[in-house]
């Protein structure tokens, strides 16, 4: 039987009510999806297939859009670097007399570097590893900072890699698909980043709103900054590397410290993302899952935390090192180290034929000492190969 | 008799949803010239405008829903807050239908206006709700400023579609 000819053919209902209940559904549907949001966790589970999607199939579209505003930008540049040849050769001569001179420094400066680095036994990160992408869609509005870029899961980046231009960092990855990944900008209202002033060393959080300018909340120490104060990444947490240029310090017009980001400076469209996850994947972790555990002697091998009992067994290795061992350890470490990082030293450091003969005593010195005592073969140098074993 | 048959939505809905999503689409590529990006409006307010001052329906709400999600995903914003707060602007619209229909130009700018700032105090109290966190006051209104010059777009789908269909004269 045709519906109109039911017994509920002549009800009319009114389309400005039908209209107004599916205008109720569709916010119950909205609100449950803000609901069931997790974007804050900055998760790859909360990413969503939807949003790979999305990503996956923005990607191709996007780059085609963007190519013809990507070549337009290069032929002005190249018009323009036509015209202002003449000034920018004069430029450029200015700038690479003034860059000689930071060359120079920034020898001396290295080489320095490198010594204290041997002397004090530092361990310094190995470099992290990069994958480079092209920005091919860019979301600049006040709820919602992020970038697309063309590279994802097939060049090994992941939800969290802290990604850079060539001036400073961007943000970092919050969604991987195949070939694309999302990148949340230092600018986002959802970003927090732990940052120092380069100067101070004051510890912050870089707290984005939407603007172009984030936030340094968190501010601690007195008289922790001041206007132009270089702001690195602190490395705190774990999340991000420690020291990467971020931007330069100034007070909002709320009175509130804020950052111009380096990363503005630069062309938005080419990143580099780095291959990072947290500190774990930089410590070895076969090293680390070694089965064998140093003895657990003081510096007296005759006392023993473990008791009289626990000291007998202990007997060849430990014998030789007791006579000599109270006396002089403070000295015969270093002693031994020295020469252990010296011999490249001198090569390094010392270009002048002069100089050359100095090292020459040094090389001897490690035959001097050896015969009066057999300690270099005791336990004593594994204690200080970890200072001298620098990376 | 062609103005006797009923409006199809595909033209109406369809049509201008579809352009949308390509204007946002192009308008998110990532140009800088002399050092500024392009501006980003919200596009999906013209036709959140417009479908209300039309007719009353009930496949607008969830066809806005739907621009509201895909501007989520593609923005990378929390999804369903655009759904939300442009649901938000129409029913705003629809409440206030009677009262627009038959205004001048200015006037129905000034609407427009009223309409896209409702959207955006919505956008603005959602993320502050979402991410605990206070949006820049300054990004929002710039973002309102821009979107309130789409009007002659709204302006032009209201009236090729306000009087398609003799229903609703």
């Amino acid at each position: 039987m045709p519906f109109r000819e039911g017994p509920l053919g002549d009800l009319k209902v009114p389309l400005t009510w039908t209209a107004a209940v599916a205008l109720i559904v569709a916010i119950v549907i909205a609100v449950a999806f803000l609901l069931a949001d997790r974007r804050e966790t900055l998760q790859q589970q909360a990413y969503g297939v939807t949003r790979q999607t999305v990503d996956t199939v923005s990607k191709p579209v996007s780059g085609v859009i963007a190519a013809p505003g990507r070549w337009t930008g290069l032929g002005v540049d190249f018009i323009s670097s036509y015209f202002f040849t003449a000034s920018e050769n004069r430029r450029l001569k200015a700038e690479l007399k003034e860059m000689r001179g930071y060359r120079d420094m920034y020898l001396a400066e290295v080489d320095k570097n490198q010594s204290y680095r041997s002397l004090l036994g530092l361990r310094t990160d190995p470099p992290i590893p990069m994958a480079g992408a092209r920005v091919v869609a860019d979301t600049r509005g006040p709820f919602a900072n992020t970038r697309l870029a063309d590279a994802g899961s097939e060049k090994g980046v992941v939800v969290g890699n802290p990604v850079m231009n060539e001036r400073g960092l961007v943000g970092r990855v919050v969604g991987v698909a195949r070939g694309a990944s999302r990148v949340l900008l230092l600018t986002d209202i959802a970003s927090r980043t732990p940052v120092m002033i380069d100067r101070t060393n004051a510890r912050a959080i870089l707290t984005g709103d939407g603007g172009p300018n984030p936030k340094l909340d968190y501010l601690r120490g007195v008289d922790p900054i001041k206007e132009g104060d270089r702001v690195v990444t602190s490395g705190d947490g774990g999340v991000v590397p420690r020291g990467l240029p971020v931007g330069a310090a100034v007070k909002g017009l709320d009175g509130r410290w804020r950052v111009v980001l380096f990363a503005d400076d630069a062309a938005i469209d080419y990143v580099r993302i780095l291959l990072f996850k947290d500190f774990a994947q930089l410590a070895d972790q076969k090293a680390l899952l070694t089965r064998s555990l140093p003895p657990v002697t003081t510096e007296d091998p005759d006392v023993s935390i473990l008791g009289p009992a626990a000291t007998a067994p202990k007997p060849a290795a430990q014998a030789g090192a007791t006579p000599t061992a109270p006396g002089a350890t403070p000295t015969a470490p270093t002693a031994a180290a020295n020469p252990a990082v010296a011999p490249p030293k001198p090569a390094a450091t010392a270009p002048p034929p002069a100089a050359a003969s100095a090292p020459r005593p040094t090389a001897a010195k490690p035959t001097t000492p050896k015969p009066t005592t057999p300690k270099p073969t005791t336990p004593r140098p594994t204690a200080a190969q970890p200072a001298g074993g620098e990376i | 008799m062609g103005g006797a048959r009923p409006l199809h939505p595909g033209l109406w809905l369809g049509v201008p949803a579809l352009l949308c999503v390509l204007a946002t689409i192009v308008f998110a590529a990532p140009i800088r010239i002399y050092g500024l990006q392009l501006p980003e409006p919200v596009f999906a307010m013209v036709p959140a405008f417009a479908w209300a001052l039309i007719r009353p329906s009930i496949l607008a709400p969830f066809a806005l829903l739907a621009l509201g999600l895909f501007l989520d995903v593609f923005w990378g914003g929390p999804t369903g807050l655009w759904g939300l707060s442009l649901l938000v602007a129409y029913a705003t619209a629809l409440a206030g239908r009677s009262m627009m229909t038959g205004q001048s130009r200015p006037m129905m700018w000034a609407w427009f206006a009223g309409v896209t700032a409702v959207a955006m105090a919505s956008g603005f109290l959602f993320s502050m709700l979402d991410s605990l966190a206070m949006p820049s006051l300054l990004a929002v209104f710039w973002q309102f400023l821009v979107t309130t010059l789409l009007f002659p777009f709204a302006h032009r789908l209201i009236d090729r579609f306000e009087d398609a269909d003799v229903r609703f004269r």
